[in-house]
């Protein structure tokens, strides 16, 4: 069978089951739409910005555990993309960019909306593909799906010329993969894990610190069944939050910059770590050289890369976290940690995490949604409310907390939420969104009333880009340089994309503002007007080490 | 220390901008990197050599494997190897040094492969002590242009590495 390369795309993603796309099209996809177009299997969202398109995809893959796909027009159209892309990868989302390109007697010439988008995204993409023949379409496509979606997920990018499109060619679509240079590790090494298991029988003072491979992987209830095994108190990563049930008494929350006090104490003091699905980012272990410095670590982790690339490992496991957890779980036996929990207990309720009650208080705030609508998806933007986000929400569910943690990328939230909701529908999904990162790409607005979909952003607007605010108070003497936001009527700019819009000015109204919102069948945007100078706590500062941390009340200056 | 890494990766276009790409991103020291199809010709061999201690080699290692197209990497510093160097030097020389010249190159078992009124070009093999001995030598008539190859190294005896996963 003879096909366009168009219709070959069209056919080779029905196949790999793609029933989402986002995107935007320009001169040289209008094949590729115009296939869209005599075809039902697959539902194209038209977003309006291609960044939006990609994180979309993006919120699509990480709500559903699917690939993500976007798309865009070659030039401004895929660099657009690239910030998307770019977030995707350093969190492990696995998601297929596909891009036009000039044709390919043009490329090489500075042609009209010509960009070398495969090397631009070459240090962002798992893998990325510039094709030169339809032929190439069916094994390339099988290529980069398999590619995306297995061993540590990401993006892959696929360009492809608009004569390649045009051109015709047989199709057939391969049951294999053959690549030589890519077979990831799954099972764990067995000498490694008993090792693993030894070590654990051995300690006293075990602290689990999960990160987002867990999710990933699917090995949260491994990770539970671990804990309560050999009774050693978890710890999460913002990517990892959701994974230990918020209020599980094993849950320590998050770890980190803005991790709980006891989190971090308890990993000072630990003497084994066993980390899984994480990669010790420095916004997690603070300086390198006090992290956990009594402690043997244990790494899990699919990426033999990671292991001992920021802290030195004492027995790294490479493999899938849930397999490796799964022949290392009947190798465990009831540990000595009777002391150390209660030490933990005693951290916990020493240290809880605490705020104000006065005024409109964001923490306040996310206690509410989370009371309100406790099984909600939860995605963030980037800055203070993030961290709220993180901190107060109670955690329930492994697949329901949605942030760009590793690229930390404003206007991420709310286009992602849409892929969100997109990908499940029935579903309460949230946005909890600064003032400034909602600007970012509140164009966005249009998508979600265009297609109908339902997400509440609920907008912590301090008038201010407020992490950076609160880095300005607390290390730079309160000169707010370029961190005061002019004020935008968010209401009206609901009311002017045919959402619903509605305004909070005190703790009052937060919960019949949230009401209405769930009853209200529509986008909505509440606008919370909270506490203007409000800061995250409790905080360790750049370059100290976990235990050394500030809060409200040594933190002020 | 200097490390030789062989590396198989799939000869297809873009792999040298990815490999190469994938050092300057992530700051490693590249001393040379040579390319060449292999006996395969889906297959070509990198020579790379990088400086770094064992911790830094071992991420180069691991952040190559994980390029789709690297098909294996090897640390032939690991083991017995032979490495060689082609390094071809222009010389200012006249009647009065040339003899001189000619011996030394003798001594070194180059060769002159040009010569002009004022200068000839020294054409060497060798591993890279015999090379940096050779330039130290003619550094004194005056060394005007060099122009180097790069390292190629292949593992001693009957061990190959092969392009295995394939
Ligand atoms: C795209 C992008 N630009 C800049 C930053 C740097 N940055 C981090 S947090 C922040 C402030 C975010 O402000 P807002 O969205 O209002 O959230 P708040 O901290 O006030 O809750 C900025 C500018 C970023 N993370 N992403
Ligand atoms: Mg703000």
């Amino acid at each position: 069978m003879n096909l366009t390369g168009a219709k070959a795309l069209i056919k080779s993603l029905e196949y790999e089951h793609v029933d989402t796309i986002f995107g935007i099209p320009g001169g040289v996809v209008i094949p590729i739409y115009d296939e869209l177009y005599q075809q039902d299997a697959i539902t194209h969202y038209l977003v309006r910005h291609e960044q939006a398109a990609a994180h979309a995809a993006d919120g699509y893959a990480r709500a559903t555990g699917k690939v993500g796909v976007c798309m865009a027009t070659s030039g401004p159209g895929a660099t657009n993309l690239v910030t998307g892309i770019a977030t995707a990868y350093m969190d492990s989302v696995p998601m297929i960019a596909i891009t036009g390109q000039v044709t390919t007697d043009l490329i090489g010439n500075d042609a009209f909306q010509e960009a070398n988008i495969t090397g631009i995204t070459q240090p962002v993409t798992k893998h990325n593909y510039l094709l030169h023949d339809a032929s190439e379409i069916p094994q390339t496509i099988k290529e980069a799906f398999h590619i995306a979606s297995t061993g540590r997920p990401g993006p892959v990018l696929i360009d492809i010329p608009k004569d390649v499109q045009t051109m015709t060619a047989p199709f057939d679509y391969p049951k294999k993969v053959h690549l030589p240079g890519y077979q990831p590790t799954y099972e764990g090494h067995p000498g490694q894990i008993k090792r693993a298991a030894k070590a654990i029988s051995e300690a006293h003072r075990p602290v689990i610190y999960v990160g987002g491979g867990v999710k990933i992987s699917g090995a949260s209830e491994e990770v539970r069944a671990l804990a309560e095994t050999i009774l050693a108190p978890v710890t999460m990563t913002l990517m990892g939050m959701g994974t230990m049930p918020a209020d599980h008494p094993l849950s320590l929350g998050m770890l980190g910059m803005h991790g709980t006090r006891y989190a971090n104490y308890a990993v000072t003091e630990s003497d084994l770590i066993i980390a899984i699905g994480a990669r010790f980012d420095d916004r997690v272990t603070g300086k390198i050289a006090s992290f956990a410095p009594n402690a043997k670590i244990i790494h899990i982790d699919i990426d033999p890369a990671e292991i001992g690339k920021n802290v030195r490992v004492d027995i790294p496991i490479v493999g899938d976290v849930k397999r490796v957890l799964q022949k290392l779980m009947p190798m465990l036996k009831q540990t000595r940690t009777k002391e150390w929990m209660e030490k933990v207990h005693t951290w916990k309720r020493e240290y809880p995490l605490e705020f104000e009650v006065t005024g409109l208080r964001p923490q306040y705030v996310v206690r509410e949604i989370s009371r309100l609508c406790p099984d909600a998806v939860v995605c963030t933007e980037v800055g203070q409310h993030q961290m709220w986000a993180a901190q107060y929400f109670s955690h329930r569910h492994p697949r329901n907390f949605i942030s760009s943690g590793g690229l930390g990328t404003m206007g991420y939230g709310f286009p992602a939420s849409i892929g969100a909701k997109i990908g499940r529908p029935d579903e309460t999904v949230f946005d909890l969104a600064g003032d400034g990162s909602f600007t970012m790409n509140c164009q966005e607005l249009a998508t979600a009333v265009a297609y109908d979909v339902q997400v509440k952003v609920a907008i912590f607007n301090n008038g201010y880009l407020g992490m950076v605010r609160q880095w300005q108070e607390l290390f730079y003497d309160r000169r707010y340089s370029q961190t005061k936001l002019s004020e935008i009527n968010f209401v009206k700019l609901a009311d002017a994309f045919g959402a619903h819009g509605i305004r909070v000015d005190s703790a009052s109204e937060v919960a019949p503002a949230i009401k209405e919102a769930l009853a209200v069948p529509k986008p909505v945007i509440i606008d919370f007007r909270i506490e203007p100078e409000e800061c995250v706590w409790p905080m360790v500062p750049a370059g100290a080490a976990l235990n050394e941390i500030i809060d409200a009340k040594s933190g002020k200056v | 220390m200097k490390h030789t890494l062989s590396v198989l990766v799939q000869n297809k276009p873009g792999v040298l901008a990815r490999t190469a790409g994938l050092f300057s991103r992530r700051g490693y020291n590249i001393e040379s990197l040579t390319v060449g199809v292999t006996e395969n010709e889906n297959v070509s061999r990198m020579t790379i050599v990088v400086t770094g201690d064992d911790t830094v080699v071992e991420q180069v290692t691991k952040q190559l494997n994980k390029l789709i197209e690297v098909i294996k990497v090897s640390d032939l510093t690991k083991e017995s190897y032979v490495d060689r160097e082609l390094v071809l030097i222009k010389v200012t020389a006249d009647g009065s040094n040339r003899g001189e010249i000619m011996q030394l190159v003798d001594v070194f078992r180059a060769r002159i492969v040009d010569v002009a009124a004022k200068s000839l070009i020294v054409e060497v093999t060798g591993d890279e002590e015999k090379i940096v001995a050779l330039i130290a030598m003619l550094k004194q008539f005056g060394i005007k242009e060099i122009v180097r190859t790069g390292t190629l190294a292949l593992g001693r005896g009957p061990k190959v590495i092969q392009s295995g996963k394939d």
